[in-house]
């Protein structure tokens, strides 16, 4: 056998791996997205633009999703990295292991659940009679954009923290004490020394929150009541309550066209960020 | 050790030799050996776990799959049914009639049984989805006991595709804590109210049938309404009344337990349930009209366990299993069997039998309603607005 031959051979599994669980699934979902609803639901094969035209009955939901998860996974980030640094730079080894699982326990759980106690926590009998009890009359919480941030912040926060931790945890102490030797104030070292060293966790983080986040739609059901539409939420519903196969696979194309721009256009700019660098991101 | 043995492990390999030639029947090899019993205890126990488990001490196998609405079964009657035949109830619960349709329409739905409602069984049937039922499995079903009115859509073109389950009403529960103890009576009332005082505090069902229903009942057309100019009037009143609403969601009683939600779009037996546990909270049907509904059991084309599913269905309809279901659930039913056994306080209440001025203002759902693009689309523009 070649060379050649071989390398093919080790390739091929990934290969077909790819075609079948994405190739495969994605054509189908283009050529739907060209074709018509039959007349009880599901798809006609026809060749129309027709479905693309109507994309604009969806603004909503493509605004909420593109308002909220960059909101979430900015708002992720501002939590996380404290809290990440703290335990990569300032907590000791012996309390490190216990703190990493308390973070990630809560992951073992389904978040179906876990949105379920955000229900009574947002709802009536959760924080606002909290709030009403010190003269805070009738605040809503529940099945608002503020009860999905909530939701999805809390969902995907161990998602941030990991990353970050990583990076974190592989910087050179020392490095930080030259910068104080040197005579660095510490928020002069955390800007040139901590930040840049972090970039690729950071990066890391935020790719893996926003792509989850777009596709989300268990959370906006679940503490949006149904009000907050995500394009998660969109889909659900094309195929499952209007049986509208061909829209909800244009609305599915265009979500997909979406997510490849912005995450190209990020790619470039952390590569841009972390030129000089010699761990690149992971992504 | 020997004494608390069931079976000598001699005796175990002669019953497992006559096993294998052939000579007995699994079914008797697994009741000697008490490995029948035993798997039956471990199969309640895995069962839920393990996509087969290889024994179950019954002809009709080991599962059945129940697909059906929320909060419309009574779970003592599903562990009876287990302890029965062996086979283990699983349940998925479904929130509309669209969604049940797509799941089947997608194929591999692995349900046995299904409960579709009056409207979409032609569709079932035109689309080829539905089994028609071989009555001599099902000795509890006699049609006669039946209230036609409820149970005629169980058959099509003469072909019996389905027998009646629970009948009902939709209309809307109003908590009256947060009226003075005033009620209301129409449908103008709670879209208007939503609008007004009840901002931020009405509930409507996140399927099309009912919630554009409402919305053409306020406006004095017909629930089935298919012209676009009366269903462009509808949008619009959904479209203006959706910034008060609190949810849209078929789910509603938790939100009305807890206060949260003060008004819902509500069924028969959720009206029920609700009324029983919190007084304050009425059962409402507005007198512009509403839905009158009747819900069926079926077996769905290419069902894994089609044994099992007459099984269960029959059992459902035993007169004796079918009253504890509407004592638990407080659902109507159509066979009179069910109602000679059920107390007097049942059936005159007005929330499950309701006036008959009252009732004669309500439609069925059509099938035109449930395949109608238009009516689809109007929905997902409504909750994507």
């Amino acid at each position: 056998m070649t060379q050649r031959a071989r390398n093919w051979l080790m390739v091929a599994p990934a290969g077909a791996w790819l075609i079948v669980m994405l190739v495969l699934p994605l054509s189908v979902v283009f050529i739907f997205s060209f074709g018509e609803r039959a007349p009880s639901g599901g798809y006609v094969p026809a060749f129309t633009f027709e479905q693309y035209a109507n994309l604009p009955a969806r603004f909503t939901a493509f605004k909420n999703t593109l308002v909220l998860a960059p909101l979430g996974t900015l708002t992720a980030l501002v939590i996380a990295y404290p809290l990440a640094y703290q335990l990569a730079v300032r907590t000791s080894d012996k309390w490190k292991t216990l703190l990493l699982i308390l973070v990630i326990v809560p992951f073992w759980t389904s978040i179906l659940i876990r949105s379920y106690a955000w229900i009574f926590i947002l709802g009536g009998r959760g924080i606002p009679s909290l709030l009403d009890s010190i003269g805070i009359e009738d605040v809503r919480l529940i099945n608002t954009q503020f009860a999905v941030l909530v939701g999805i912040v809390y969902g995907y926060l161990p998602l941030m923290v990991f990353p970050i931790y990583v990076s974190l945890d592989r910087l050179d102490k020392r490095l930080l004490e030259a910068s104080a030797d040197l005579g660095a104030h510490p928020i002069t070292t955390f800007l040139t020394v901590t930040l840049p060293m972090s970039i690729s966790g950071i990066a890391t983080g935020c790719m893996l929150v926003f792509i989850l986040l777009m596709g989300e739609f268990l959370i906006p059901a679940m503490l949006g009541g149904g009000k907050v539409f995500f394009v998660g939420n969109a889909l659900v519903d094309l195929f499952l309550q209007s049986r509208n196969w061909a829209y909800g696979s244009a609305v599915a194309v265009m979500l997909i066209v979406i997510m490849l721009v912005t995450v190209t256009l990020y790619m470039r700019l952390i590569s841009r960020l972390s030129v000089q660098r010699d761990d690149t991101p992971l992504m | 050790m020997s004494e608390h043995t069931p079976i000598s492990k001699k005796k175990f390999m002669e019953e497992l030799r006559r096993y294998e030639k052939g000579s007995v029947t699994r079914r008797h090899f697994l009741g000697v050996t008490g490995l029948g019993t035993a798997s039956a205890v471990m199969g309640a126990a895995l069962s839920g776990l393990l996509p087969s488990s290889a024994f179950a001490d019954s002809h009709i196998g080991d599962r059945v799959v129940l697909a059906t609405w929320p909060n419309y079964h009574d779970q003592s009657n599903f562990d009876m049914f287990t302890d029965q035949t062996g086979a283990f109830l699983q349940v998925n619960v479904f929130g509309s009639n669209e969604e049940m349709l797509a799941k089947l329409q997608a194929g591999g739905s692995g349900w046995d049984v299904f409960v579709p409602t009056n409207y979409t069984i032609t569709t079932y049937v035109a689309e080829g989805l539905i089994e028609p039922l071989d009555v001599s499995k099902l000795p509890n079903y006699d049609a006669s006991a039946f209230d036609p009115r409820f149970a005629d859509a169980g058959t099509v073109d003469g072909v019996l595709y389905a027998v009646p389950k629970n009948w009902g009403t939709t209309g809307f529960a109003l908590n009256t804590s947060h009226t003075n103890g005033k009620s209301m009576d129409s449908w103008k009332d709670f879209f208007d109210r939503t609008m007004d005082d009840f901002s931020g505090r009405t509930m409507v069902h996140d399927y099309q049938l009912t919630t554009i229903g409402a919305a053409l009942n306020y406006h004095g057309y017909s629930f089935n309404s298919i012209d676009e100019a009366e269903l462009a009037d509808a949008e619009k009143l959904l479209i203006d009344v959706k910034p008060h609403l609190f949810a849209i969601s078929s789910d509603y009683q938790p939100s009305m337990r807890s206060g949260d939600a003060w008004m819902t779009i509500c069924w028969t037996g959720d009206g029920k349930q609700l009324n029983t546990d919190i007084p304050e909270i009425e059962y409402i049907l507005g007198k512009e009209g509403g839905e009158l509904w009747s819900d069926y059991y079926a077996i769905p084309k290419g069902a894994p366990h089609t044994e099992a599913a007459y099984a269960l269905i029959n059992f459902m309809l035993d007169p004796e299993v079918n009253a504890r279901e509407v004592l638990a659930h407080g659902y109507p039913v159509a066979d009179n069997r069910t109602n000679a056994l059920l107390p007097d306080a049942i059936l005159n209440d007005p929330i499950l039998y309701p006036a008959a001025e009252l009732l004669n203002a309500l439609e069925f759902g059509a099938a035109a309603s449930l395949t109608d693009p238009n009516r689809a689309e109007l929905m997902a523009r409504f909750k994507s607005a």
